[in-house]
């Protein structure tokens, strides 16, 4: 696809191929987001989601393929300048030093701020307005690793989007929460979707969520795409059956409406 | 799917996170520094007093602040302060100099490597500056006379023995770099593991050196050194350690918001647009150069860089710009205080500085080292 057949995407990767130490990670990707859409990254474990989010904000190289960001290619962007269009929600793990959330959630100003600038009354009313977005402003001045796995995921997204950021990158941000917090959290970035400036991907595990939250689905294999378009149009039991090899079908829930997954056997 | 955010679970535990945490990074650190600096006077005040002529310390604040330009009415010509001034000043200004450096780089080590116990001398780092200059020194008999007993001027030699140390402090920062960095983190028994083989090879080294020296008095002058001392050290010592402390503490500080971001992950810290590669070889590289020139003065006083971070790190938060400059102060009164205490605990015999620092430090690293001890099982 020639690029100004997507003029008005955020992001536009075509053809992506990553391979890191003789691994194939990616072998051929494509994924396109637009302002005000949410598109869910499925796959199996080890199908290049991860990798494609990686990929597509300039954290690990690109092989082979292109990708743009509004309109120019991503080679063109300093990480710095990426950083302040593009904003990752990390899977965070390292909480060895004790800030606290409000310093976590400003660090997101960072891409924003000179070597040698503090931030400023207006980096901190951002920062605020992320916290109060995402219902993170009461836990302020709690220490950061004193958080619960959801509690700590808003603070993340309050973080992202205290970079005033155009494009949202989920990696597994419903990982290790239980299902009240999934819904929350996914409901949270729909939420801020529907404002209509920010696009989001999020690379998430669990099916029926993703059918339920997100625009489009991009159903990954082995680096490659093996399916893309409206949930109902990419979980089909053969692509199921071919991207997890497991029989399952899929239906429409007749008391919810949402679209349901059965798993007949593994 | 409904878009309403529904309130969190958990109401938020009343947690005092620390001093100050409300406030800007600016207020923080003028307050943080006047302390400090406070904190800095008594711990000159109280080491000029102790001495083979005990002064009142009121005597010494005075003819300290009148040496610093502060009129006090006190007598230039008076042997009180020519005692604080010309011979005890000195003295202190370089253990300020020194205690500064080394909690400074401990602070950006620990930064950098992610780790909690990264210091100067538990990684190895000190060991292979002193292994440079010990290098140099029994090469020359007379650099070793002008190094250590600071026979003649000091500026016929001056960059050789920094130099040397440098040098040093920069392979062994390298080898520990490479042998415990993985995944973009430091496991902290790889860390330390690496410092304790790289501690015991340099170590070895220097002994071989030391064994084939010829000079006794020059032996005795090493060992000393090689335990941390500040006997005899005066302005020429500053003069020459001053440059690239103040050089390699200025550019650090550029990087603190790097280290802040560096915290919470690798990973974390590229998506906000850090080059984590080049921040850690620039670091390393400042911290290296910073624990050069302290232990090429002093030679390789151990625990300082871990001790003092860690102390403010718990009073005033890990935010870095605050904490290096606040170490760079904490760590000079910290020194300040620690050879006071080791010229009067055994007066009127003198005890070296460093092995007041590793009596009190090794315990606290112990201490330490029992907090994190779930995240040093090896298997």
């Amino acid at each position: 696809m020639p690029p100004e057949a997507d003029a008005g995407a955020l992001l536009h990767a075509e053809g992506v191929r990553c391979r890191i130490d003789g691994a194939d990670l990616l072998r051929g990707a494509s994924l396109t987001v637009r302002a005000g859409e949410l598109v869910g990254l499925i796959g199996p474990n080890g199908a290049g989601k991860s990798t494609l989010l990686r990929v597509v904000s300039g954290l690990w190289p690109l092989s082979g393929g292109t990708v743009t960001l509004l309109g120019r290619p991503l080679s063109e962007y300093a990480p710095r300048q990426v950083a302040q269009i593009v904003a990752q929600v990390p899977q965070i793990t390292a909480l060895d030093f004790p800030f606290t959330v409000r310093q976590v959630v400003l660090m997101g100003r960072s891409p924003h701020l000179g070597r040698f600038t503090l931030e400023s009354a207006r980096d901190r009313q951002i920062a605020e307005r992320a916290m109060r977005r995402t219902g993170t402003l009461d836990l302020a001045e709690r220490l950061i690793g004193t958080l619960s796995g959801g509690e700590r995921q808003r603070v993340l997204i309050a973080r992202a989007l205290t970079q005033e950021p155009r494009l949202l990158l989920l990696d597994e941000p419903t990982a290790n929460l239980d299902l009240r917090h999934q819904l929350s959290i996914l409901a949270l970035v729909r939420a801020l979707v529907d404002e209509g400036d920010l696009g989001a991907v999020a690379a998430v595990h669990d099916l029926e969520l993703a059918a339920r939250a997100c625009d489009r689905l991009v159903l990954l294999h082995e680096g490659a795409v093996l399916a893309a378009g409206s949930p109902a149009e990419v979980l089909t039991s053969d692509r199921l059956r071919a991207a997890y090899g497991v029989d399952a079908c899929p239906f429409t829930d007749p008391v919810t409406g949402h679209l349901r997954i059965a798993v007949a056997s593994g | 799917m409904d878009a309403v955010i529904s309130p969190l679970d958990s109401a938020p535990r009343p947690r005092p996170a620390f001093l100050l945490a409300g406030q800007g990074v600016t207020a923080r650190l003028m307050i943080v520094s006047a302390a400090l600096l406070a904190l800095l006077f008594a711990a000159m005040v109280y080491g000029a007093s102790v001495g083979p002529t005990a002064i009142p310390a009121r005597d010494v604040a005075d003819a300290l602040l009148q040496y610093a330009g502060v009129e006090r009415g006190v007598d230039p010509a008076s042997a009180t302060y020519r005692i604080v001034t010309v011979v005890r000043l000195p003295g202190l200004m370089v253990a300020a100099l020194v205690g500064g450096a080394l909690a400074c780089a401990g602070a950006a080590m620990q930064g950098l490597f992610r780790n909690p116990l990264a210091d100067p001398g538990i990684i190895g780092v000190s060991a292979g500056a002193s292994l440079g200059v010990v290098i140099v020194i029994t090469q020359t008999a007379a650099l070793a006379d002008l190094w250590l007993f600071n026979r003649g001027p000091l500026s016929a030699v001056l960059w050789r023995v920094p130099l040397a140390a440098f040098v040093g402090a920069l392979l062994a920062a390298g080898v520990v770099y490479v042998l415990s960095l993985q995944r973009g983190r430091t496991n902290l028994a790889a860390l330390l593991l690496a410092g304790v083989a790289l501690n015991a090879v340099l170590g070895a080294l220097t002994s071989v050196l030391l064994l084939r020296a010829a000079d006794f008095d020059a032996l005795r002058a090493v060992l000393s050194w090689l335990i941390g001392s500040l006997e005899g050290r005066g302005w020429d010592y500053f003069a020459v350690a001053v440059g690239p402390i103040a050089l390699s503490a200025a550019l650090m500080l550029l990087y603190a918001r790097d280290l802040n971001l560096l915290a919470l992950g690798e990973e974390s810290a590229q998506a906000l647009g850090v080059d984590v590669g080049r921040l850690r070889l620039v670091l390393l590289a400042l911290a290296s150069l910073m624990t050069a020139a302290a232990v090429s003065i002093a030679g390789p006083i151990s625990f300082v860089g871990l001790i003092v971070p860690h102390i403010l790190r718990l009073i005033i938060g890990p935010d870095h710009r605050v904490l290096l400059p606040a170490s760079l102060l904490g760590g000079a009164a910290f020194l300040v205080f620690a050879d006071a205490l080791a010229r009067s605990l055994l007066a009127p015999e003198q005890l070296q500085v460093g092995i007041v620092t590793a009596l009190a430090g090794g315990p606290f690293f112990l201490a330490l080292l029992w907090r994190h001890r779930r995240r040093i099982a090896l298997f």
